[in-house]
């Protein structure tokens, strides 16, 4: 069978270096697939020997578009080495501050990076040059979403300064602390907070799900393309009590058509497709390693393989209202923008409960300090999925901290046994109509909501590989 | 024709010293702004060892929004995030911008530029079967800028991917490209909406604006963020947080206003509705040159030797 190449390097409207690189047949279709991430920054490598009190603001620089999911997992990871637990407001203004920024991160993936794949821009940078296709919305509904293009900014902006309000600044905010949070609720700040949230509601519940149900609408066929290994995997996120337990979207995955339980000792990392030492391949992330080998001939990424029970799992609100029992409609393009609207109403609305729940006068601090020994765990999810921090502290430093995130998850190259990644799996049976101007790709690739800052503290590039690639 | 830098220093040097953002903002000058940018300047984003953060930041620009900051004001031909195309296509586009505006087009560069290996740990896109590095490409494209900006602390000074040990050989931009080309720093991790626009607004209606011995504007960055802080009067009078939540002055929990530039505790963050030391934060100095090492411990308080003096002292 004749088949041709196309690479898409870079893979554009993602946070981060991304390539890729499918092979097509004569028919057109995807029959092989290889994801890339091509930044390698050392974050695990950094951190060793630091106070572990500086981890939540050094992994947040990670990944600027979800920062704030990276603070609450290092802050829930510190928590528990230091053996501390958070006072009520603390929990509340943790949860405050993560949903501000689901609320902007959901947004700002469907108008401004995902958008332009359906939408056709006006004839002005930077939406020119851009790919050919078949750009189908009907002119009134394709001029809405333009219009909506530009007041999704403002509103992705409100989202921002209402997580400014707890955190005080966006990205990168600093009120997280080991312990709780450094800021004290007030009257004021609620009001404040809760005005630009309803905005937000109304924009989402009136513009958001209408017009990605007018892209489902005319894109139906995508509810059959880009769907993968149909595993999925969710941490859990938003406490509503101070045990942990319960939490608004609970933990739990889907695998082989099953809704089973997550054991964390289950998740390994392979490395045998990545810029990494093989010696340090099938880890658990407490044991982990991060030693780069730049020059392995078989490695095609800087982002590890991670895996759970041996298998890929895709991450993301498709899997959290997957695992919840809130959207269970499919697993596809369309299936994981649909997801992600419903979640970020479903989001919004428990925010305004947890705002009027706090108390103002009531401590927002637990007293602990670094200990000697430690070990911690911090799970939850980002925007874009599960995210994992690990710590071991020896002499009150960091011995060793490990990520495993959220895209690293989507995007990982083949493991060990030469199985795929789940972006890799559900790029194959594509049909890519204009190899030229493979816009399929690109759909499909977007759906995941890519962010390879986060994954590329585990990837690598080298000259010879075939790459496809999305920024 | 390329500038070079005296004669582009030259060209700028008409500009009012200490004109503040907030004085750019009229409406008159605004209309004159967009009549200037008639045939809008052209933008070319790049991104090395970075979080995407002070992309996201710039987002946060309310006057003008982001909105006006991209249909009016410049004209951007390739960012990353932003723009409609991918691979080759966006790739051979950048060439031929970037060839056809010659010595006449805006280059920002956001993330440190990783050297370590010949670059290989951040390459930018595939042209030909072939990996381009970011390192090449800073070379290539800040020899035919008109001026670059490095935007954020790791363009500006290496920043976090340049922390100990530092594992990519990651620099700043001022380290990697050739001298004949103005650089213009504006750190911050991420740097303020207000600061990138506000220098992108002077260069434009007014040329260059004044820089400091580390290429930033002054008009953001000469002050220390002690002297403007509103804990300072609980400093001077020995009012200091023992722990969070505490009412006075953050220094004993490790707060590095005092060997940190920037106008923070004025401008404030996201439409002006806080900052880092209003939520009882320390600042962590986060647009310091030497962030994250010579400012961390966070949580540790600077030696006594490098406290401020009183202002009481001072009388």
């Amino acid at each position: 069978m004749a088949t041709r190449k196309i690479v898409v390097d870079p893979v554009t409207r993602i946070e981060g270096h991304l390539g890729i690189e499918v092979e097509v047949d004569d028919k057109g279709k995807v029959v092989d697939s290889r994801a890339m991430g091509t930044l390698f920054r050392g974050f695990e490598i950094i951190l060793k020997g630091r106070d572990p009190r500086d981890a939540q603001h050094i992994t947040q620089r990670i990944c600027g578009v979800c920062p704030a999911s990276h603070a609450l997992a290092a802050s829930y990871n510190l928590d528990s080495a230091f053996g501390v637990t958070i006072p009520e407001n603390a929990r509340l203004i943790r949860n405050l501050t993560v949903g501000s920024n689901y609320i902007q991160s959901h947004i700002l993936h469907f108008y401004h990076l995902a958008a332009l794949d359906y939408v056709l821009g006006p004839e002005t940078s930077p939406f020119i040059p851009r790919y050919k296709g078949d750009y189908r919305l009907p002119k009134d509904v394709n001029d809405a979403c333009v219009a909506h293009y530009l007041e999704a900014l403002k509103m992705r902006m409100k989202a921002q300064e209402m997580l400014a309000i707890f955190g005080g600044k966006m990205p990168h905010h600093v009120s997280f602390v080991p312990g709780g949070v450094t800021v004290k609720p007030s009257v004021d700040k609620i009001a404040s907070f809760l005005w630009r949230l309803r905005e937000l509601q109304d924009f989402i519940n009136n513009v958001y799900v209408p017009d990605v149900l007018a892209v489902a609408a005319a894109y139906s066929d995508y509810k059959k393309i880009g769907v993968g290994h149909k595993n999925l995997l969710a941490y859990g996120v938003f406490d509503l009590d101070s045990s942990g337990k319960k939490k608004l979207l609970k933990r739990g995955r889907l695998t082989k058509g099953k809704l089973l339980d997550v054991d964390a000792a289950k998740i390994i990392e392979d490395v045998k497709y990545s810029w990494y030492k093989d010696e340090t391949s099938g880890r658990n992330p407490t044991d982990g390693a991060t030693e780069p080998d730049p020059h392995k001939p078989e490695a095609y990424s800087w982002a590890k393989a991670p895996r759970y029970d041996g298998l890929p799992h895709e991450v993301g609100p498709l899997a959290r209202m997957w695992v919840n029992g809130d959207y269970q409609e499919g697993i596809s393009v369309i299936d994981r923008h649909a997801a992600r609207a419903l979640e970020a109403k479903k989001v919004a609305n428990a925010m305004e409960g947890w705002l009027l729940e706090l108390k103002p006068g009531k401590p927002v601090w637990a007293e602990c300090s670094v200990p000697e020994s430690a070990e911690g765990c911090g799970m939850v999810e980002a925007p874009r999925g599960a995210l994992g921090h690990w710590v071991r502290i020896r002499n009150k430093k960091i011995e060793n901290y490990q990520c495993v995130v959220p895209t690293t998850w989507n995007v990982s190259p083949r493991d060990d046994k030469g199985v795929r990644g789940p972006i890799e799996e559900a790029l194959i049976n594509t049909p890519v109509a204009d190899p030229d101007n493979p816009i399929e790709l690109v759909r499909v690739v977007r759906s995941f909501d890519p962010c390879i800052g986060c994954t590329v503290h585990l990837i690598k590039p080298n000259g010879q590989m075939r790459k496809f690639r999305i920024l | 024709m390329q500038l070079t830098r005296r004669e582009f220093l030259k060209l700028c040097s008409a500009s009012a010293v200490g004109a503040g953002i907030s004085q750019l903002y009229i409406p008159k000058v605004v209309e004159a702004l967009e009549q200037a940018a008639a045939g809008k300047p052209s933008v070319i984003w790049i991104q090395g060892a970075s979080c995407t953060g002070c992309s996201i930041s710039l987002l946060n620009t309310t006057h003008p929004s982001i909105g006006e900051v991209l249909l009016k004001i410049i004209s951007l031909q390739y960012h990353p995030n932003v723009m409609a195309s991918s691979g080759e296509m966006a790739l051979s586009y950048m060439d031929i911008i970037t060839e056809k505006a010659k010595g006449d087009f805006f280059l920002v560069i956001e993330g440190s530029v990783p050297t370590a290996e010949g670059g290989i740990y951040c390459t930018i896109g595939e042209r030909e079967g072939k990996h381009i590095t970011m390192l090449e490409t800073v070379k290539n494209l800040g020899a035919k800028a008109k001026a670059i900006i490095a935007m954020g602390t790791c363009a500006a000074f290496g920043g976090i991917p340049a922390g100990n040990p530092n594992p990519i050989g990651a620099k700043p931009v001022r380290d990697v490209v050739g001298k004949e080309t103005a650089i213009i720093n504006i750190p911050g991790c991420p740097s303020h909406p207000d600061w990138f626009v506000g220098t992108l607004v002077h260069v434009l209606l007014y040329g260059l604006p004044e820089l400091d011995d580390e290429s930033r504007p002054k008009i953001f960055f000469s002050d220390i963020i002690h002297q403007n802080c509103p804990n300072y009067s609980y400093y001077n009078n020995g009012q200091l947080a023992a722990k969070f939540g505490d009412k006075g002055c953050l220094i004993q929990l490790g707060c590095k206003g005092p060997m940190t530039n920037s106008d923070c505790p004025l401008r404030r963050w996201n439409s002006g509705v806080e900052w880092c030391v209003g939520v009882g934060a320390p600042c962590i100095g986060c647009c310091s040159p030497n962030f994250p090492d010579a400012v961390s411990p966070f949580y540790s308080s600077l030696p006594k030797e490098l406290w401020p003096e009183k202002e009481t002292e001072l009388a």
